[in-house]
C-alpha cells in the first residue's frame, strides 16, 4: 500500500477545492425563488415582552413575511430541547430548558430569537428587521456564574431559585479531606477560564426548503452532526417523522463543537419555507455568531492541591461553577462533566473530590467548544502544579516527573473513576524538553535581558479524553469495483476524506483514487453521529475497520465461488484473494465486480455489494503529551512574544501523520488565542455584550503565533481498539492554554506578579507588572 | 458612559431659549428628524431614520421633562429605542448662561446602551457622539445666531430628511467655548430652511424643548452605530 496506506502522510485531497474557491458550502447554495430571512434579536439581556410591532416591516419593501413565536406557536411548534441532561444518565436532576425557536414572553440573553422577517433579498430583510419593534420590561441580568448565585441574584428562570440548574460531584469527599489533613502544603488557586467563541471561518447558514409535492422538508445547515439535526428538528420542533427530514451539510468551514447541535434558525427556515412555498436562507452576520453562537467555558474554580514536603501531590479539592448561559442547549452537559473526571490528568492523585455547578445567566448559551472541559481540567491542574512547585522551591519538572503516573502502572483508574488504557507520560514530557532545548534556557535567557526582556518557561502536561457514543460507517461498491465510504462522522476540517480512504485502501486494497468519500447527507448516510469530541478515528475508524472486514467476509464467499476453491482455502493479503497452496487468486475489486454480474445468485450472495459497521464507543481512549513553551515579556508594553514552542503527542497508532501535526498545530493557536486575548465580554451591570464585533473581541492574529511548533509524535497504541489510535483534534488546544499562562507566569515572577487571569492582553501584563512594582516599591 | 458639552451661541439666552423650544428648527438640526411630537409639555416624542452605509435604522425617541428653571436650566430623561440596532436610556442636564450678549450652553449626560450599539459600538461612541452633537449645534447655533426669519411648518416629511455626509469638514464642526460660531463655513444642512416660522398648529411652546437637544443627542447616538456591523 505504499504511498496512500495507514501512517503515510497522503496530502489532503479536499484541500484542492477548499484552496481554490471550489468548495461548496451551504451559501453557495442558491435555489430558484429562494427567500431571505432576517432574524430580529432581543436586545435586552433580560426582561418580559410587552409587545411586538410587525406592522411596520410587513409594509416594507420587497417583504413576503413577518413571524414572530406566536405564529409558531399556533403552528404547533416546539423548541430545542439540550441534546442530553445529567438525568437521562444516572445523574442529578437538573432544570431542563425548552428554547423556543422565537421567544414569546420572556428574553433571557442578549440574542435570544424575537421574531424573523422574510424578503425577497437579504438586503431587504435586514431593513425591514429593524422595523419590527419590540417593547420589553427590562429585568435585572446576571452575567457570571458567581454573581448569579449571590443571595438575591434574580432568577433566569423562575422555576430554577439560585440559577444552579444541576450539580456534578465526582471523588471522595473523605479519604480528600484525611489527605488534606496530612498534607504538609496545601497551595489554593482562584481560577478563571474565559468565556470565548467559537469563529468558525464559515459562520452558520441554514437553508429550508420544503416540498409540498411529498410533505417534506430539506435543510441545508452548517453542522458537524446533520443527523442529530434532523433528529431534533423532527422531533422536538416539528413533531413530524424523521423520515420526512432531509439534513445537508456539505463543506463546512470550521465547528468547534459550536456547530454540533441545531438552532433556532434552522428551524425558522423549515417553518417559513412550508409556509411560503418557497425556499428560506439564513446566513449569519460576523456579529450575529459572536451574539448568538454557543460559547465555550466560562468557568470559575476554587482549587486546592495538597501535597507531602517532596512534593507528592495528596489530594485535589476543586468547586467549581460553570456558566450555562440562558439555556441548557446542545451538549452543554459535556464539559461540565469532563471538566471534572478528567481533573487529574497524568499524575496519580489518590484522593479527588470535585464539584461544578452548571449556573444559568442571562448570556448566551455555552456548549462544547474544541476540549470541551478537558482544557479547563487541564488549567485548573498545571496552575496547582507550578505554584506548588514555586511554594515548595521545586523545578518545576521534578514535581510533575514525582507526580506523573508510571507506565508499568497502566491500566490506571483515576480517583475520579476513569480507566487509562495506556501511556508513557515520562516519556513524552522528557522527550519535549529535548526537542525544546530546556537546557539551553540559560544562554537565551540571558539574551532576553540584554534586550530588556523578561523571558519565562513553562512545561505542562495534558491529557485527554477522546471519543463518545458509537458511530456507523458504511461501504458501498459499485459495478466497477470502486467504492464509496458513507461516514456517519462529519469532516469540517479534520482530513477524513484523504484518512479513511487511506483506511480501505490498506484493508481491502482498492486502488486509493477509486475510494470515494461522502458524508453530511442524512438521505445518503443512512446514520452517523457527526464529530466532535476528537471521536471520528476512534469511532468513525474502528466502524470502519468492521465494515472492512464484512466486507472481506463478503467477498472470500464470493471469491471461493469464483475461484472454485472452499472458503476455508481462501486467504486474504495485499488486496488479493487466493486459493492456498496455488497460484490461482483474484483482485478484491474483481471479486466485488462479480456482485453486479446481470444473471443469478453469484456465490448464493444478493445482488449488489454494500457492508456496514459498527463501532460500539464503549471506551473513549486518553491521547496525551507534553507541551514546552518559551516566552518573552516586555515589561515596558506588557506584550507578549511566544518564542518557542515544542510538542510530543501521544496520537496512538499514527493513521496519517501530516494530518495529525495539521490538527495539533491548529489546536495550539486556539488554545492560545484563548490564553492571549479572545474574550466574550458582557457588561455585568446590565447583560450586554460589549464585545458584538472583531473590534472589540479579540481574535488571534498569525503575529501573535509561534513562528514554529515543533511537534513529535508518539505511538503508543490504545489497547482498546482494534486500530490502536488515540484522538488528536482537540489536544492541542487543551494543553497550550495552561502552558502560555504558566510561562508569561514564570516570567513576571522576577517582577512580583504571582498570579493573572486570562486573556493575557498586553494592558492585562502591563498592569500587573506595574500594580506589582508599586505594592513592591510601597514595601520598600 | 457621560458625555459632556459646551457650546457657544451668537444670541442671548432668552432667544436661544425660544429656539431651542422651535419644533421645526430642531426637526432641521437633527439628521435625519422626521417628526418630533409634542404629546403634553413634558412628554414628547421624536422620529429619526438614518441610513449609514447599507443599514436604515428608525430610532423612536420619548423624553420626559423635569426641574425646569426657564431660561436657565432644566433635566431631561428619556429613552430612545431603535429596534435591532439597540437602545438607549439616559439623562442630561442643560444650561445657558449668558456670556457678553452671547449664550453658553453646557449639557451633562449619562446614557445607557444596549444592544447592536452595545456590543458594536461601545468604544467608538464617545467620539462619535462628540462629532454628531458638534453638528448638530453647529448647525443650531448658525439658524439662530443668523437671526433667520423663523420658518414655517411644512408638511411632515413623507421621506427622510437628509442624512448629514458621513463625516463633517473640520471646518464645519462647531467651535470651542469662547470661539467664535463660525459664519459661512456650517454644514450645508438643512438645505431648505423655510421662510416662515410659526409653529405646527397645535404645538405648544413651553421651555421644554431642551430636551430635543438631548434626545438629538442619544438619537444620534444610536443612528451612527448601525452601520457598522
Amino acid at each position: 500500500m505504499a504511498g496512500f496506506g495507514i501512517g503515510q502522510a497522503v496530502l489532503r485531497g479536499e484541500d484542492r477545492r477548499f484552496i481554490t474557491g471550489k468548495g461548496r458550502y451551504v451559501d453557495d447554495v442558491r435555489l430558484p425563488h429562494m427567500l431571505h430571512a432576517a432574524v430580529v434579536y432581543s436586545s435586552h439581556a433580560h426582561g418580559l415582552i410587552r409587545s411586538i410591532d410587525t406592522h411596520e416591516a410587513k409594509q416594507a419593501p420587497g417583504v413576503v413575511a413577518v413571524l414572530t413565536g406566536q405564529d409558531a406557536l399556533a403552528d404547533g411548534l416546539g423548541g430545542l430541547p439540550p441534546y442530553f441532561m445529567p438525568s437521562d444518565m444516572g445523574g442529578p436532576p437538573g432544570h431542563r430548558t425548552i428554547r423556543p425557536i422565537l421567544v414569546t414572553d420572556r428574553v433571557r440573553c442578549v440574542g435570544d430569537r424575537v421574531a424573523v422577517v422574510i424578503a425577497q433579498s437579504a438586503r431587504e430583510a435586514r431593513e425591514a428587521a429593524s422595523l419590527v419593534a419590540i417593547e420589553i420590561a427590562p429585568l435585572a441580568a446576571v452575567t457570571t456564574p458567581a454573581a448569579a448565585t449571590t443571595p438575591g441574584a434574580p432568577a433566569v428562570w423562575d422555576e430554577c431559585p439560585g440559577n444552579v440548574c444541576f450539580t456534578l460531584e465526582f471523588g471522595n469527599r473523605e479519604a480528600t479531606d484525611r489527605a488534606f489533613a496530612s498534607a504538609s502544603l496545601v497551595v489554593a488557586l482562584t481560577i478563571l477560564n474565559n468565556r470565548i467563541s467559537a469563529n468558525p471561518i464559515e459562520p452558520r447558514v441554514a437553508l429550508g426548503t420544503y416540498d409540498a409535492a411529498d410533505d417534506s422538508f430539506i435543510l441545508h445547515t452548517s453542522s458537524q452532526n446533520p443527523h442529530g439535526v434532523r433528529h431534533v428538528l423532527a422531533q422536538s420542533v416539528f413533531g413530524l417523522p424523521e423520515s420526512r427530514f432531509r439534513v445537508i451539510s456539505p463543506d463546512v468551514g470550521g465547528g468547534f463543537g459550536m456547530k454540533a447541535d441545531a438552532y433556532p434558525e434552522d428551524a425558522l427556515v423549515l417553518w417559513a419555507s412550508r409556509r411560503l412555498g418557497r425556499p428560506v436562507k439564513w446566513v449569519s452576520t460576523r456579529s450575529e455568531a459572536l451574539m448568538g453562537d454557543n460559547h465555550g467555558r466560562d468557568q470559575i474554580s476554587e482549587a486546592e492541591l495538597a501535597l507531602d514536603d517532596t512534593g507528592r501531590a495528596l489530594g485535589l479539592r476543586v468547586r467549581a461553577q460553570q456558566g450555562l448561559g440562558a439555556y441548557v442547549q446542545s451538549a452543554a452537559v459535556a464539559p461540565i462533566t469532563y471538566a471534572m473526571r478528567m481533573l487529574p490528568g497524568v499524575y496519580d492523585i489518590p484522593a479527588v473530590h470535585c464539584s461544578n455547578s452548571a449556573v444559568f445567566t442571562n448570556c448566551s448559551p455555552t456548549g462544547p467548544y474544541r476540549g470541551a472541559g478537558r482544557p479547563e481540567a487541564c488549567f485548573t491542574l498545571e496552575r496547582l502544579m507550578d505554584e506548588a512547585a514555586v511554594l515548595l522551591g521545586l523545578d518545576r519538572v521534578e514535581i510533575r516527573r514525582r507526580n506523573l503516573i508510571p507506565a508499568s502502572a497502566m491500566p490506571h483508574t483515576t480517583a475520579t473513576g476513569v480507566t487509562y488504557d495506556s501511556g508513557d507520560f515520562a516519556q513524552m514530557m522528557d522527550r519535549c524538553l529535548v526537542l525544546a532545548d530546556w537546557d539551553g534556557y540559560d544562554q537565551r535567557t540571558a539574551d532576553s535581558e540584554s534586550r530588556g526582556l523578561l523571558r519565562g518557561r513553562a512545561v505542562t502536561t495534558y491529557l485527554e479524553s477522546a471519543g463518545v457514543f458509537n458511530e456507523r460507517m458504511e461501504l458501498r461498491f459499485d459495478p466497477e469495483g470502486n467504492v464509496t465510504i458513507l461516514a456517519g462522522t462529519h469532516s469540517h476540517g479534520q482530513g477524513h476524506a484523504t484518512v479513511f480512504p487511506q483506511l480501505v485502501h490498506e484493508w481491502l486494497g482498492v486502488p486509493y483514487d477509486q475510494i470515494r468519500y461522502l458524508q453530511g447527507d442524512t438521505d445518503k448516510v443512512a446514520f452517523g453521529r457527526g464529530t466532535y469530541a476528537a471521536r471520528s478515528s476512534l469511532l468513525g475508524g474502528t466502524a470502519l475497520h468492521a465494515a472492512a472486514q464484512s466486507a472481506i467476509a463478503q467477498a472470500r464467499t464470493m471469491a471461493a465461488a469464483l475461484l472454485d476453491a472452499a472458503e476455508t482455502e481462501i486467504d486474504f493479503a495485499d488486496g488479493l484473494f487466493s486459493v492456498r497452496g496455488t497460484n490461482r487468486s483474484l483482485a478484491f475489486v474483481d471479486v466485488a465486480k462479480a456482485f453486479f454480474r446481470p444473471m443469478g445468485k453469484p456465490g448464493g450472495l444478493s445482488l449488489g455489494f454494500t457492508v456496514q459497521g459498527t463501532a460500539g464507543g464503549e471506551s473513549p481512549n486518553f491521547p496525551n503529551g507534553a507541551h514546552v513553551c518559551e516566552v518573552e515579556v516586555d515589561p515596558e508594553t506588557g506584550a507578549i512574544h511566544i518564542d518557542r514552542y515544542a510538542v510530543v503527542d501521544d496520537v496512538g497508532h499514527v493513521l496519517n501523520p501530516m494530518v495529525c501535526e495539521g490538527q495539533i498545530v491548529g489546536g495550539i493557536a486556539q488554545g492560545l488565542g484563548q490564553a492571549l486575548i479572545e474574550q466574550v465580554v458582557y457588561d455585568p451591570e446590565n447583560g450586554q455584550l460589549l464585545s458584538g464585533s472583531f473590534s472589540d473581541y479579540g481574535m488571534p492574529r498569525a503575529t501573535m503565533m509561534p513562528l514554529h511548533i515543533q511537534s513529535e509524535l508518539a505511538e503508543i497504541p490504545c489497547k482498546t481498539n482494534p486500530l490502536g489510535v488515540k484522538g488528536v483534534g482537540e489536544s492541542g488546544t487543551i494543553g497550550s492554554p495552561a502552558t502560555l499562562v504558566n510561562a508569561v507566569l514564570d516570567a513576571l515572577r522576577s517582577v512580583g506578579v504571582t498570579d493573572i487571569t486570562m486573556p493575557l492582553t498586553p494592558v492585562k501584563v502591563w498592569t500587573a507588572i506595574e500594580q506589582a512594582r508599586q505594592t513592591t516599591r510601597d514595601a520598600a | 458612559m457621560k458625555f459632556t458639552g459646551e457650546y457657544r451661541i451668537e444670541a442671548p439666552r432668552e432667544t436661544v431659549w425660544a429656539a431651542i423650544n422651535n419644533p421645526e428648527i430642531l426637526r432641521q438640526c437633527i439628521p435625519g428628524c422626521e417628526e418630533i411630537a409634542c404629546n403634553t409639555p413634558t412628554d414628547w416624542t421624536a422620529k429619526v431614520t438614518t441610513r449609514v452605509g447599507p443599514v436604515k435604522a428608525r430610532f423612536t425617541g420619548n423624553i420626559r421633562l423635569e426641574d425646569l428653571e426657564p431660561p436657565a436650566r432644566c433635566r431631561i430623561v428619556g429613552e430612545g429605542n431603535g429596534g435591532p440596532a439597540g437602545f438607549a436610556t439616559g439623562g442630561a442636564t442643560v444650561e445657558l448662561t449668558e456670556a457678553d450678549g452671547a449664550t453658553l450652553l453646557v449639557y451633562e449626560a449619562d446614557a445607557q446602551i444596549g444592544g447592536k450599539l452595545a456590543q458594536i459600538g461601545s468604544r467608538l461612541i464617545d467620539s462619535f457622539a462628540k462629532r454628531y452633537a458638534d453638528e448638530f449645534f453647529a448647525a443650531f447655533a448658525r439658524i439662530v445666531a443668523e437671526g433667520e426669519t423663523l420658518p414655517a411648518p411644512t408638511a411632515p416629511a413623507s421621506t427622510p430628511a437628509p442624512a448629514p455626509s458621513s463625516a463633517p469638514t473640520p471646518s464645519s464642526a462647531p467651535q470651542p467655548v469662547a470661539a467664535a460660531v463660525p459664519q459661512g463655513t456650517a454644514p450645508s444642512y438643512p438645505p431648505n430652511v423655510p421662510a416662515h416660522y410659526p409653529p405646527q398648529p397645535g404645538w405648544r411652546f413651553d421651555s421644554q424643548s431642551f430636551v430635543i437637544v438631548v434626545l438629538a443627542l442619544l438619537l444620534v447616538f444610536m443612528t451612527i452605530m448601525v452601520g457598522v456591523k
